[in-house]
């Protein structure tokens, strides 16, 4: 038996996204060289998400892309073999540009240094910043956010499943465990 | 699946994995630093019983890319004889702890043996056995095949392309990959050869059958998609398998007037080497629809492609999940 | 004559005698001396064989013992020993050895092996032509009139493909009422042949081995035979249409007889798949439609006997890839265990029948006078018990023989071999070696 628990609705979403957008610029003192590099997959969707935000708030148009680390990743050999999404950088690259990476759950952090390795080997941006919809905890490299639409205290055998519109046709976060263990 | 043996070792969706996968490796293959981290600590052998510089190299840089740790071991004209070298060979291979043996043997079900004898525990990659299969040639005609003939290619298949394969169907493990492969993927394949050099036991095959060139380029099988030209080996020019080169090439051999009967968007295909002038010619050869080049280009993506599945993961060439991301890592996919 | 020194007296209790009702055999000074329920004997070794079928001692026509020349392989010794275990009282060895079997001097010799070994008549094949090279005969006439007495003849491993020589050799051996056992292969049809021609060598792109280049030869020697009134023996018989021709031969009144192997009874090119050269033997394993034609052909008599073709190869004969291994399987051990999963479990044979394909029928067609006899009264005691009953599992590593390439590895086959009687001698009993019959000179006369 799964015990599941919604965390984030479909209007937290949108309202951590906006938020973040207007942290993003507020930053970054403006639109100026950024890029968004979603990670695949559902980081893709919410980089698009804010890029949209980002460009309705600046009226012009934010530069998005994907950044697949799955070849730099560490764990590969722990896991079962990954199919390998696009990486496709905007038109103009990441050369002296801001790239904020943009993923739907910060957890132990390996994702984003496996992002880090591929980053350098695709081009050297001015700076690199990272925004999350939910960070989990449990980091074990030294990786933080720079922006998080939730912070989210959860044990080592709860599951976060975020759910996107486009990927999964709902809005939603939230937590599973299994029964027994919440009972405890 | 842990080996790669034979172009049936894939179905449908693994087939199109690999040809996916390929597509993202060939666009790491277009930036400045082209070297991959993914491999890194593994061993692949490269373990060549026949010489085959080409496709060496190709699988020698799709190793290379991936940082494998790449070594090459050529047996042949080495004094261990026949028999004993495979044995003797894969014991030690096992000793070095090769993660990979890419293997290419004159015996048809060498790499086949390789897998299942117990002599090593390495992932067995067949680049090539004999007269029985070359699975990576035919993923690499497939993913050019593929990147021709169909938009959006990713995820897709070859449902309802139509391929010819012309000449030394017999000899050929070209041809008995493409074939196997070719139907998986839903392409009609027609085979167009002398009646001396298609096997016994074709008529099983799932393909059809023509003994006539300028009747199957001219629509005789349908509108063709593709034509792939079979090398023709020098060792069968004087085994009664045709009275002569001359009558062999004008009856089989494409050239500038035989192109000009196919379609607009038909590709001139050939796995190299070519012998110019016998089964191509070389207006053919060089023409804009020939992808004979692009077809070596390819080679590199696509091994790079069969080397991550075989390696990067656990032992199964069938993907687990979605891509990679946080939740995937855990969780895998949502309900 | 046959004399026994070792005057032990067996009484064998309730065996079902060519699978009939149990009844009590007893043997003395090596015939059979009594037979009808109920005997009793003092002093005799009692054999229980409530369950098990009585036959006459098998008789091979067709075993590589490899000796002179491949003792790596199989030597008189270990072949004959699983011979004895199979069940086996005669087996001819083949002459393809080193040097090749083609004089008097080597057919005595390795006649004079098995005589020493004891465990069953070892009768040499003499070679057809000199060094089995297709071009001249043999002494044909030295290796019949020697010790060995040598009444078949056979080039096997290679063809005498030269119509010449071969009817030559048809006629020559009517001299001495010999015969010329035909390993019926063109030669140019089947250059570099690894595996049966059809769908499944198109898929592996193995060589293929049409099944013509052995019927194009059987139809010759046929036709060759009848010509000039000879006998014929077709050796390890593997298509259907071989089965045709030499079906057709007999009708005509030539004097054909055909063999069959076990594994050509029970495996096909299917095995090939696995690229396992325990499978690669030569004829080739052929299609399941031939496995059902040649059983037919062994049920009508259209082929007359199982011969095993016992073709023991060292391990690193096999243990490579499939073009450069050896071709050949183990057979002795394996035989009546494949008859009678593929011929009496199928209905196809009763006991009877196994008896007359496997001992009387082949012992003719050698011309052994005192092997393949009835099961009667003062007949020789060559006999084999079998418990039909029992269940096994083929394991190489335990058998007799040298060589561990059987094809039948890992199978669960029918029926045991629990005892044989060599000259009224026990070679086996309770399914092992039991040891050699002690001083004994066979001949061919006896």
């Amino acid at each position: 038996m799964t015990a599941r628990r919604t965390v984030l609705e479909a209007a937290e979403i949108r309202r951590a996204l906006t938020r973040i957008a207007h942290e993003v610029l507020e930053r970054n003192k403006g639109a100026d060289d950024l890029v968004l590099l979603g990670i695949p997959t559902r980081g893709v969707t919410l980089a698009t998400r804010l890029g949209r935000r980002l460009t309705e708030i600046e009226g012009r148009p934010v530069p998005v892309g994907s950044l697949d680390a799955t070849m730099y990743r560490d764990d590969l050999r722990r896991q079962p073999v990954r199919t390998i999404a696009p990486t496709e950088l905007p038109d103009g690259g990441i050369d002296d540009k801001v790239v904020v990476l943009v993923d739907d759950v910060l957890f132990s952090g390996r994702t984003i240094r496996a992002a880090l390795d591929a980053l350098s080997d695709l081009g050297r941006p001015r700076a690199v910043r990272l925004a999350v919809l939910v960070d989990r905890g449990h980091r074990e490299l030294p990786i933080r956010a720079d922006h998080v639409g939730k912070n989210l205290p959860t044990s080592l055998s709860e599951r976060v499943r975020v759910a996107l519109e486009e990927v999964d046709g709902t809005d939603e976060v939230r937590i599973e465990s299994d029964a027994a263990e919440v009972s405890a | 699946m842990r080996h790669l043996l034979s172009a049936a070792d894939l179905d449908r969706a693994q087939a199109v994995t690999v040809l996916d996968v390929a597509e993202q490796m060939a666009a790491t293959q277009r930036r400045e630093i082209k070297k991959l981290p993914t491999l890194r600590g593994r061993t692949v052998v490269n373990l060549f019983f026949e010489d085959s510089t080409r496709t060496r190299i190709s699988f020698e840089a799709a190793a290379k890319r991936l940082s494998a740790d790449v070594i090459n071991f050529s047996a042949k004209g080495s004094s261990v004889s026949k028999g004993e070298s495979l044995k003797d060979t894969a014991l030690t291979l096992e000793a070095m702890g090769a993660d990979a043996v890419v293997v290419r043997h004159p015996a048809s079900g060498a790499p086949h043996r390789l897998a299942h004898a117990g002599w090593t525990r390495g992932a067995v990659v067949n680049a090539g056995d004999g007269t029985h299969e070359h699975p990576t040639q035919a993923l690499l005609d497939a993913f050019t095949m593929r990147r021709h003939l169909v938009e959006n290619a990713t995820g897709a298949d070859l449902a309802g392309r139509r391929v010819a394969l012309v000449g030394d169907v017999l000899h050929s493990r070209v041809a008995r990959s493409n074939v196997l492969l070719l139907n998986t993927l839903g392409a009609h394949v027609v085979l167009v050869a002398p009646p001396t050099l298609l096997p016994v036991g074709v008529e099983g095959w799932p393909c059809e059958v023509s003994y006539d060139l300028d009747a199957t380029l001219a629509g005789g099988h349908g509108d063709l998609d593709a034509v792939m030209m079979l090398r023709v080996q020098a060792e069968r020019m004087n085994a009664s398998y045709f009275p002569s080169v001359r009558e062999y090439s004008r009856r089989y051999g494409l050239d500038a007037r035989r192109v000009g009967l196919l379609p607009e968007h038909t590709v001139v295909m050939h796995p190299g080497p070519m012998n110019r002038g016998l089964e191509i010619s070389a207006d053919a050869a060089d023409s804009p629809r020939s992808t004979i080049v692009e077809q070596v280009t390819n080679g590199v993506a696509v091994r790079m492609a069969v080397l991550y599945l075989l390696l990067a993961g656990a032992r199964d060439l069938a993907p687990a999940g979605p891509p990679a991301d946080e939740v995937a890592l855990t969780e895998g996919v949502l309900p | 004559m046959t004399t026994t020194t070792a005057g032990t007296t067996w009484l064998v209790r309730r065996s079902r005698v060519l699978g009939g009702q149990p009844t009590d055999v007893l043997v003395e000074n090596g015939v059979v001396a009594e037979i009808g329920p109920g005997l009793s004997a003092a002093g005799a070794s009692v054999l229980d064989a409530d369950g098990l079928v009585l036959l006459p001692g098998l008789v091979d026509l067709h075993t590589h013992l490899r000796e002179p020349g491949r003792e790596d392989a199989e030597t008189v010794e270990t072949g004959s020993q699983a011979a004895a275990r199979g069940g086996f009282t005669a087996v001819h060895a083949m002459a393809n050895t080193d040097p090749v079997a083609d004089t008097a001097g080597v057919v005595e010799q390795v006649w004079r092996l098995g005589r020493r070994s004891g465990w069953v008549d070892v009768r040499p094949v003499g070679a057809v032509t000199v060094g089995l090279a297709g071009e001249r005969l043999a002494e044909l006439g030295a290796m019949a009139d020697s010790a060995a007495g040598v009444r078949v003849f056979s080039d096997d491993g290679k063809c005498v493909s030269d119509a010449v020589l071969m009817r030559r050799a048809l006629e020559y051996v009517k001299a001495f009422d010999g015969v010329v056992a035909q390993h019926a292969q063109e030669p140019r049809l089947t250059d570099g042949a690894q595996m049966h021609e059809g769908a499944v060598s198109a898929v592996l792109g193995l060589r293929g081995w049409p099944a013509v280049a052995e019927e194009a030869i059987i139809a010759r020697d046929v036709l060759l035979a009848g010509h000039v009134g000879s006998r014929l023996h077709v050796c390890h018989l593997s298509t259907a249409g071989s089965v045709e021709i030499v079906r057709w031969a007999k009708g005509r009144g030539i004097d054909v007889t055909a063999e069959v192997t076990p594994h050509h009874l029970l495996l096909t090119d299917e095995e090939v798949r696995s690229y396992d050269p325990v499978f690669k033997v030569n004829p080739p394993l052929r299609t399941a439609e031939d496995v059902m034609a040649l059983r037919e052909a062994l049920a009508d008599g259209t082929i007359d006997i199982v011969a095993t073709d016992h073709a023991p190869h060292p391990v690193e004969d096999k243990d490579c890839e499939w073009a450069a291994a050896a071709m050949g399987m183990t057979g002795l051990e394996t035989a009546l265990s494949v008859v009678q999963h593929t011929m009496v479990e199928t209905g196809l044979l009763d006991w009877a029948g196994v008896a007359q394909r496997m001992s009387a029928a082949p012992a003719r067609i050698g011309r052994l006078a005192d092997q393949g006899r009835p099961l009667v009264v003062g007949e020789p005691a060559h006999l084999t018990l079998v418990d039909p009953a029992a269940r096994w599992t083929v394991e190489p590593h335990t058998m007799a023989t040298m060589g561990r390439n059987s094809p039948f590895r890992g199978r669960e086959l029918p029926g045991q071999v629990v005892a044989t009687f060599y000259a009224g001698h026990p070679t086996v009993l309770d399914g092992k070696l039991a040891g050699p019959r002690p001083g004994t000179t066979p001949g061919r006369d006896a």
